[in-house]
């Protein structure tokens, strides 16, 4: 059935299950494919998008739960103040190897500062610790965050 | 520069510029390797920018920077005006393109450095042609040649027309740049994708789309090797939104890189496609493999222990009386799992078949096997496949293998010429990989009573296949302590395998630094022996030890003064000395291990809990790899890497084999580290004066027996199985 979304500011329709998760409305439907796929059961974060600002798995979210909550993705980040300030952070530390990672990485570091703007490292080790990064980049995640919170990293 | 099938040649591009392509020879990484080339493929454009192609696939390993980077240090351009360009799979125009076993540095180094410099040599010459004075009276400077004497100046891009009829200098005439001149290499260096990588533009193989496409699923035995029977495609093809759905009779049988029998389900979204799997109906003929398990192999391995190895690797001295003579005698079983890549990005690859060729999107770390695993199993020729190569989501090794894309290509033809993408899921990636093979370690060591280790036995269980030992499995006859131990013996027995292997990051030494650095470190304490002073002991004076005495192999020849100087400095760092005053439950364990040419001594510190929750507190690594270390931003990055990536392996990771298959299925049993595990990781080089060698790799072996040795030191507890049962360490 159709479903009309706000993705990034933008509304964008289609039709599909309503079973199906937001990550493949987002990757095969939208081809948005900024939000990565990694393990398809809400346990590595790769897919992780906001849903009005909270960060969410959208492997885990079926498309008929969004309704009308407005969507923003890693491609909307750039015009997100937060969101460009993380993507700084990130290019200054030099934070991925692989990067495939990363989007899940910025989306769930984006709604912790939203939340929390100046996060202590428990804070970090909380909001972040459903992202897995495989090469182990940590280290340089928790360092770009709190550049990005406006503190020493 | 001797054979023909070195050369250099420079060409016009559109607009005057200058087409560099030189073709070099690498330097042999062993005697017996055989000799073969390396392509550097500059251009150099009218307005100045010099694009590089980048001929490796790039898996995280930053080698799409770092190879440029040494190139256009010694062309001697502003990196600012360099742009690097993703090439395809080509071996006439790139020579070797592959990403494993940290061979990119130590191969590329000093070739491509010429490279660049046969290149600003010709931008020179064109310069002393256009302004009709010599060489010698000019400099360059950042993309710009400068006669000082007249005051004159002209920047690359206009040199680029003319010089490309200037003519080709040999590699070895041209002057290299002093070291201390550099202003690239050893300079922190941002990885070139990364602002790609941060706005979530397209860029690795599953990212790939191309129009008309459908996107496959392909559902195999979940049993190694089994062959299919039946299936009920045609209720799936009647499924919603389900394209097509067929089943494959591949050319895999034993042989688990052709392509496994299954059933492949097309759409146009990856949900609907493998939730149609859920409907799948399949009868497989399961095969031998299904007789094989974790439990039954362990079993196996003890019996084995009990009779005489079947191939004896080394026997030096007489190890038995060594032993029979010893003041303290240890004996101990180590063994380790299966261990799966689990790279993030599951595998998978876009195919297009078309009367009689194929175009392939890859996410390869081996991109020419796989061109020839496709023309295989396809009956085309080589010429007949294309490779295009995506950057990677993780490689661990196990793109090395090509699997997937042998599928993707069938899947594509099978269909009838579509372009389809072949996505897995991560049940597939965990349970269809080529897996580290697992191991059993029977050991003896002996010490006099001066406290000298005078003996080692190692009775290796391991793995055949098809009568050989298994891919990645074994041991090498110069693994440590080999050598330098006057009574050692090193015998290997096989148990035959039907589970697909192959080497995961740092393969063998993954798990033989585990075995070797933790029962060093048993003797250490059984003598009453500081497990620092005690390996300096074993290593003795500075030498190098020969694998095969009397033949160069440095890959494999061992220099004992460059890991001590490791050993020592981590020490320092750790502030090793001091480790009594560390609170109960606290400990520090230290390790080393050599591999890919690289030298890394590492110290773990860890409190175990009263519950036995293992806490990672710091981690020191100092390591060896030459005389120039490229670039430090992402050297440090690649070595923490390495050593989270086998601290969570060690705590976390198991593949348990059950009835041919695999348990274990996602993330919740397979965990690699996460956020709130990770310690601080100080990393430091030693430089010396060596070539310089690689990084992916060598800083994981030393940091299993580091954190096991650690954990002995907090509790009195030794971990001779991994991963880390926490359960033996309550209190």
């Amino acid at each position: 059935m159709p479903y009309t979304l706000h993705v990034n500011g933008v509304p964008r329709t289609v039709d599909v299950d309503g079973d199906m998760p937001l990550l493949w409305v987002l990757r095969d439907e939208l081809d948005m494919t900024g939000t990565k796929f990694g393990c398809g059961a809400g346990l590595c974060g790769a897919c992780t998008v906001h849903l009005d600002g909270v960060a969410i798995r959208g492997c885990q979210t079926p498309v008929s739960t969004v309704g009308t909550s407005s969507i923003t993705t890693i491609e909307g980040m750039a015009s997100d103040a937060i969101g460009k300030r993380l993507q700084a952070a990130w290019l200054e530390l030099d934070v991925p190897q692989c990067g495939y990672c990363q989007a899940g990485q910025i989306m769930a570091a984006a709604a912790l500062l939203t939340q929390t703007p100046h996060p202590t490292d428990d804070d970090i080790d909380a909001a972040m610790t459903g992202n897995i990064c495989r090469c182990a980049t940590y280290t340089r995640i928790r360092a770009a965050i709190k550049l990005a919170a406006g503190g020493v990293p | 520069m001797t054979s023909r099938r070195f050369f250099l040649k420079a060409s016009a591009i559109a607009g005057g510029g200058l087409l560099l392509r030189a073709v070099l020879p690498f330097p042999a990484l062993a005697d017996n390797a055989s000799p073969g080339r390396l392509t550097a493929y500059i251009e150099i454009a009218p307005d100045g920018f010099v694009t590089i192609r980048s001929k490796n696939p790039e898996i995280g390993q930053g080698i799409k920077t770092m190879l440029p980077m040494v190139i256009a240090e010694e062309l001697d351009v502003d990196w600012q005006h360099v742009r690097i360009a993703q090439a395809p799979l080509d071996p006439e125009v790139y020579g070797q393109q592959f990403a494993g076993g940290s061979t990119a540095t130590p191969m590329n180094y000093m070739p491509m450095r010429r490279a660049g410099a046969v290149g600003r040599a010709m931008l020179v010459s064109a310069a002393a042609q256009q302004w009709d004075v010599p060489v010698s009276e000019l400099r360059t400077d950042a993309g710009v040649v400068h006669h000082d004497k007249s005051g004159r100046s002209i920047g690359y891009g206009s040199l680029a027309a003319r010089a490309t009829a200037v003519p080709v200098p040999s590699t070895d005439s041209v002057t290299l740049k002093d070291p201390k001149e550099f202003r690239i290499i050893g300079k922190p260096i941002r990885s070139v994708d990364n602002p790609k990588i941060v706005t979530g533009q397209k860029l690795f193989g599953i990212d790939t789309v191309m129009p008309g496409m459908l996107i496959a699923v392909f559902e195999k035995c979940p049993v190694f090797g089994g062959k299919i029977v039946s299936a009920n495609v045609d209720a799936i093809k009647t499924l919603p939104g389900v394209h097509d759905a067929f089943v494959v009779h591949g050319n895999g049988g034993r042989d688990p890189q052709g392509v496994a029998d299954g059933v492949a389900i097309l759409a146009k979204n990856w949900w609907v496609a493998n939730q149609a799997r859920t409907k799948l109906q399949i009868t497989w003929d399961e095969g031998s493999t299904a007789q094989q398990s974790s439990q039954s192999f362990a079993e196996q391995a003890g019996k084995l222990s009990g009779q005489t190895p079947t191939t004896w690797l080394r026997r030096d001295g007489d190890a038995a009386d060594a032993i029979k003579a010893a003041t303290h005698v240890v004996e101990a079983e180590y063994s380790y799992p299966f261990l799966a890549h689990i790279p993030l990005e599951p595998q998978n690859c876009t195919a297009y078949y078309q009367d009689g060729k194929v175009t392939l999107w890859a996410p390869t770390q081996n991109p020419a096997p796989g061109q020839a695993l496709v023309a295989k199993a396809l009956g085309i020729g080589l010429s007949d496949v294309t490779v295009n190569m995506l950057r990677i989501g993780g490689g661990f090794g196990r793109r090395l293998r090509n699997d997937f894309m042998a599928e993707a290509a069938w899947i594509s033809r099978q269909a009838g010429g579509v372009p389809i993408k072949l996505l897995w899921s991560r049940q597939d990636d965990v349970r269809h990989d080529f897996y580290r093979p697992a191991g059993f370690h029977f050991l003896k060591g002996g010490i006099d009573r001066s406290g000298k280790l005078v003996a080692l036995t190692d009775h290796f269980v391991t793995f055949s296949r098809d009568g050989k030992l298994a891919d990645s499995a074994g041991l090498n006859e110069y693994e440590f302590p080999a050598a330098l131990v006057p009574n050692l013996e090193y015998g290997l027995s096989m148990m035959d395998l039907g589970v697909p292997t192959g080497p995961l990051r740092a393969p063998r030494s993954n798990a033989l630094g585990f075995v070797f650095q933790s029962f060093v470190d048993e003797l250490a304490i059984q003598a009453g022996q500081d497990p620092l002073a005690f390996r300096l002991a074993i290593l003795g004076e500075p030498r190098l030890i020969q694998s095969n005495p009397g033949r160069s192999n440095p890959r494999a020849d061992f220099d004992t003064g460059r890991m001590s100087a490791v050993l020592r400095k981590v020490a320092e760092m750790s502030d090793w000395s001091n480790r009594h005053t560390l609170p109960k439950r606290t400990g520090k364990g230290i390790a080393f291990y050599f591999s890919h040419m690289g030298y890394f001594a590492e110290v773990v510190q860890t409190t175990v809990s009263t519950v036995g929750e293992v806490k990672l507190d710091h981690v020191w690594t100092v390591g060896d790899v030459g005389s120039q270390i490229i670039n430090p931003l992402n050297a440090v990055n690649q070595v923490q890497g390495a050593a989270l990536d086998g601290l969570g392996a060690a705590l976390g990771q198991a593949i348990t084999i059950e009835k041919g298959r695999v348990v274990e299925s996602n993330f919740d049993a397979v965990k690699p580290l996460r956020m709130d595990q990770v310690p601080p990781v100080d990393v430091h080089f030693l430089t010396t004066n060596h070539p310089p060698t690689g990084l992916g790799e060598p800083a994981l072996p030393p940091v299993i027996p580091a954190l096991c040795n650690a954990i002995f030191a907090a509790t009195g507890k030794r971990i001779r199985t991994l991963p880390v049962d926490t359960g033996m360490l309550r209190v």
